[in-house]
């Protein structure tokens, strides 16, 4: 614990953070926020002075140590000076979703027991007023935007200047008191508590330490190289552990700025305008910008397309990896007058070079001319009209990007906003491996991260330079990880989170006395360079009956991949070999039938057509060839499938709402199927009962067709069986 | 009693709490005709500080001619139009417009090639005094005016949440977003009276609520006095403290909408009584 503290110095608190970052940065940006129509921006003195204001009259009005203040907002400095200003009086932030609706907020306001909530608007007041009329513990809300809040009952209303007006006129008579609490904050004391999303069951308030938001601000930063010269665009929920720690952690422990987009709609532009150098978005964010993109480039005249797809395409052959990546760290101190002399010299030399070369090849070509007939330079000249294969391989390679670089990649990463990233993450989910590839190759270092909130989002990073579309990279400084006989994910780190806040039993389920932390999540490490590679949700994946790991769901993603396939349910649990129903997508195989001149009637006739099913084989076929790759799944390559004659569907409870496939009832529901599946027979008569839109119901009869697909390795062994 | 009913006191106070000051806009006995038709037939209302008028009446009702008496862009051929204790003196539209006089328009007029914020900006013209000298000079007052002008423009942007569209020609807008513009356009020349013809006609139910959330924020963050006309009953009735019908270019009632509401007159020209 003792090096720990060494290694971050004395600053074991975000306060503490605060006043060296005024000491050593006092007048480098440290927030800046949009606001009518200009970047306004606060220096750290600045913010600290606001934040120092706040806290002053946030203890004006009777906070006490361990309170919770819940703090409801979009992202503006003054949120996140609001949570500062609470550490600083020994108080505890709670941020929450804005977006969150009453119920959703009742519920967590109840469950921290926060006496102060500071709102952004007039909306999040209301809110809260709403729930105040349920629980009565709230004694006073602060809101920042005075907009239509004129006419309320402000006896325990406050506007966020007045609290700062008050703390700034109790100054003297509180600094003493404040400055004591600042200095009881220690490296075990609560840095935020932040609640989970509760996508199973309520949300859980997630106990955050001073150690464990710091540290993994300090082994992150160290880890990517960032340093005070990174601006990052402030956007996603403040109440996500992830915008905590690049907000606040990282923000606070490398000194860097944050901006502040204008409003949700805005934060486009307002990324273009920042031009981050450090960025988080989930993958669903990317795909829409390549959407976008794609789109726009249909539209664009024949030369920019023609460019375009031409410098894509030699960027996507691994240029882009190759020459593309920006540099690890950016140096943007003052030069000496040696360094300069030096550089100009470089300089002086490139330019030198560059006109020797053109020197040299005219005096060359004047010689070709020379040596050789006519005839002869038109065939060079055909097959090189401009001399671009002046060089070659490498050299070529590297002239041809840079040329792109100024062409089509640096305008598209500028219109993007991307023009100055250095480090990127996804996260979240699975990203498209097309997408991943396009940023990728056009110079964006975009990696991924696997984390979640009660590890203070650090569990796994891609280190630069070893970065794939499939795995979720090496453990992140400081992690410890390891995997059950299941191939649950269990990790152990400096973030690992406190407690779940007034539940203990969660707590003790999550969390054991060692400090192990299970993720609920499978995976495994992959044997050539040692990276995890998710599979599915730990109680999803089974084994087969020979031992062999069992998810469906890694599979049935890679299938689903294909726009053709709509759907895919997989068998194999506790079989020597593995299935899959298959359900067609309607609009693009239709949208295929239409170019190909397939005639069909109905969704059914459609499934079943022989061509259909032919591709469908060529997709499964692929999938094996992929999975036999990974030497743990390997068993998971699918023998046998068909095509389902009708999509399962919510109505018919084969689904849930949200498009979840439901295991169980799928596998009752089409037993016969299952059978002729491992039974070897080659066609099966069903009859299914399905649900009408209106309710009726009505049956379907189909004969199914069955199909084998070659699968890759041992298959002399599985036909033995 | 100092009640809304009581039209004669110098002010009201309204069932929210506001108090609404003496009369800023007085018509008296206004007849408008063009050629034989009679568009407003002996019409006497006013308007008092600080408070949202409405008009309304069926189609043809002579609504936004009455508008357009107010804003001094007809000229009525009998009555008097008082405007601050003063009897107005026919007047070119601009002269209207710096005593305080805003409007929109039914049929939104704004400048489509223009994008957002230089549209809101020629809300600002009747401020800016630089001539078109120092323009092209441009250093020294034209800059400075510019940036004053721009921080209003700025603030209005703000309040009425369009930033994310200032840079977008309004050619580009969808129809209630234009609309918006126009608002706030309005908004710029800080009037302290703003005619509002139809600020929600063809809207959805959503741009409607967004809409009238900013004509009742207008009205108490700025204090402005608004007269709209507005055919959705559910707003005009929720939103105005007072109400005007209109029908065949007559007033057939005056008072809150709760009197209006009852009133037999107002019933039968929106049921459609067969007149005789």
């Amino acid at each position: 614990m003792s090096q720990e503290l060494a290694a971050a110095g004395d600053f074991a608190s975000i306060p503490a953070l605060l006043a060296r970052n005024v000491k050593t940065y006092g007048n480098r940006p440290a927030y800046r926020e949009k606001e009518f129509g200009i970047w306004q921006s606060w220096t750290w003195a600045e913010a600290a002075e606001e934040i120092e204001k706040l806290a002053l009259g946030l203890l004006a009005l009777g906070i006490d140590r361990g309170d919770h203040v819940a703090i409801i907002g979009r992202n503006r400095p003054a949120h996140y000076w609001a949570m500062v200003a609470a550490q600083k009086v020994g108080a505890v932030p709670v941020p929450l979703y804005q977006d969150a609706v009453v119920e959703e907020m009742e519920y967590v306001l109840e469950h921290c027991g926060a006496r102060f909530v500071v709102c952004g608007d007039q909306e999040q007041v209301d809110k809260v007023i709403e729930v105040q009329e349920k629980i009565h513990h709230i004694e006073h809300v602060v809101y920042y935007d005075k907009r239509g809040l004129r006419k309320y009952d402000h006896s325990h209303l406050h506007w966020y200047h007045d609290i700062q007006e008050e703390g700034h006129a109790a100054h003297s008579r509180l600094q003493g008191e404040m400055a004591a609490r600042e200095a009881e904050l220690d490296y075990d004391s609560t840095c935020v508590m932040l609640y989970t999303s509760g996508t199973t069951g309520r949300p859980k308030g997630v106990v955050l330490s001073n150690r464990n938001i710091i540290e993994s601000a300090k082994n992150s930063s160290e880890f990517d190289n960032l340093g005070v010269n990174e601006d990052i665009l402030a956007y996603l929920p403040m109440a996500w552990v992830g915008d905590f720690i690049f907000s606040l952690g990282q923000a606070m422990w490398c000194g860097f700025c944050v901006n502040c987009p204008e409003s949700a709609e805005t934060m486009m532009t307002d990324l273009r305008e920042i031009g981050p150098t450090y960025y988080f978005a989930p993958p669903r964010v990317f795909e829409t910008q390549l959407t976008n993109v794609m789109i726009r480039m249909e539209d664009s005249g024949d030369l920019k397309y023609a460019l375009f797809h031409h410098f894509m395409d030699f960027a996507k052959k691994g240029a882009g990896e190759k020459y593309g990546m920006p540099r690890r760290k950016v140096t943007t101190q003052k030069k000496t007058l040696e360094q300069k002399i030096r550089h100009g010299f470089r300089y002086a030399m490139g330019i030198g070079f560059a006109a020797e070369t053109i020197v040299e090849n005219v005096i060359r070509l004047g010689f070709a001319k020379l040596r050789y007939g006519k005839d002869v330079r038109k065939h060079f000249k055909a097959k090189d009209p401009i001399g671009l294969k002046l060089y070659r391989g490498n050299a070529h390679d590297y002239f041809k990007y840079r040329l792109g670089d100024v062409l089509v990649y640096g305008p598209l990463k500028d219109t993007l906003g991307f023009g100055r990233i250095r480090v990127g993450y996804t996260a979240g989910e699975a990203i498209g491996p097309e997408i991943f590839e396009f940023y990728r190759s056009m110079g964006i270092n975009l990696k991924q991260l696997y984390g979640q909130t009660e590890a203070t989002v650090f569990i796994t990073v891609q280190p630069d330079g070893e970065v794939r579309n499939d795995t979720v990279g090496v453990p992140a400084p400081g992690v410890e990880i390891k995997l059950s006989d299941t191939g649950e994910i269990f990790y152990r780190s400096p973030g690992t989170f406190v407690e779940y806040y007034n539940n203990p039993e969660s707590t003790a389920d999550t969390k054991d006395p060692e400090g192990w932390v299970a993720t609920g999540d499978a995976g495994f490490f992959d044997k050539q360079n040692g990276h995890l590679r998710i599979i599915d949700r730990a109680k999803d994946v089974g084994k087969m009956a020979d031992g062999r790991l069992f998810a469906p769901k890694y599979v049935e993603n890679k299938l689903k991949f294909y726009p053709d396939i709509l759907e895919a349910v997989v068998f194999g649990n506790e079989r020597n070999m593995c299935t899959a129903f298959i359900n067609i997508d309607l609009t693009a195989v239709g949208n295929w039938a239409e170019r190909n001149n397939v005639a069909y009637a109905s969704y059914q006739e459609l499934a079943g057509h022989p061509k259909v099913l032919e591709t469908i084989q060529e997709h499964v076929e692929t999938v094996n060839k992929s999975v036999a790759e990974d030497e743990m799944l390997s068993g998971c390559q699918i023998h046998r499938f068909l095509v389902l004659h009708k999509e399962l569907d919510a109505d018919d409870g084969e689904m849930t709402r949200t498009r979840k496939v439901r295991r169980k009832i799928v596998e009752e529901k089409y037993a016969p199927l299952i059978d002729a599946l491992y039974g070897g027979k080659s066609e099966q008569f069903i009859e299914t009962e399905v649900t009408y839109e209106d309710g009726r119901k009505g049956s379907i009869k189909a004969t199914l067709e069955i199909r084998d697909a070659a699968v890759v390795g041992k298959k002399q062994e599985m036909a033995a069986e | 009693m100092t009640t809304a009913t009581d039209m004669n006191a110098d002010s009201y106070v309204t069932a929210d709490g506001r108090t609404i000051g003496g009369v800023v806009m007085d018509l008296k006995n206004i007849t408008l005709r063009f050629g034989g038709v009679v568009a407003i037939k002996d019409i006497s209302f006013d308007i008092r500080e600080g408070e949202i008028r409405a008009i309304i009446g069926p189609n043809g009702a002579g609504k936004s001619s009455m508008l357009n008496v107010i804003s001094g862009f007809y000229k009525p051929q009998e009555g008097e139009v008082w405007f601050r204790g003063a009897k107005r003196p026919p007047m070119k539209p601009y002269q209207v417009a710096r005593q305080g006089l805003a409007r929109t328009f039914q049929n939104i007029a704004l400048f489509d090639g223009m994008t957002v914020l230089d549209n809101i900006m020629t809300g600002r013209l009747n401020h800016m005094k630089a001539n078109i000298f120092q323009q092209a000079i441009w250093k020294g007052k034209a800059e400075r005016e510019e940036l004053e002008n721009r921080e209003i423009c700025e603030k209005v942007i703000d309040f009425l949440e369009i930033q994310h569209i200032r840079k977008t020609p309004v050619g580009r807008l969808p129809y209630g977003l234009k609309k918006r513009v126009e608002l706030a356009r309005a908004l710029a020349a800080q009037p302290s009276l703003l005619l509002l013809d139809e600020p929600m006609a063809g809207m959805n139910v959503e741009e409607k609520e967004d809409m009238s959330r900013f004509i009742l924020d207008m009205n108490d963050e700025f204090g402005t006095t608004i007269a709209l006309i507005e055919h959705d009953m559910g707003v005009v009735m929720d939103l105005s403290d007072r109400v005007v019908v209109m029908d065949y270019g007559k007033k057939i009632g005056d008072g809150t909408p709760d009197e209006v509401r009852n009133n037999q007159d107002v019933i039968d020209a929106y049921l459609g009584v067969a007149h005789d």
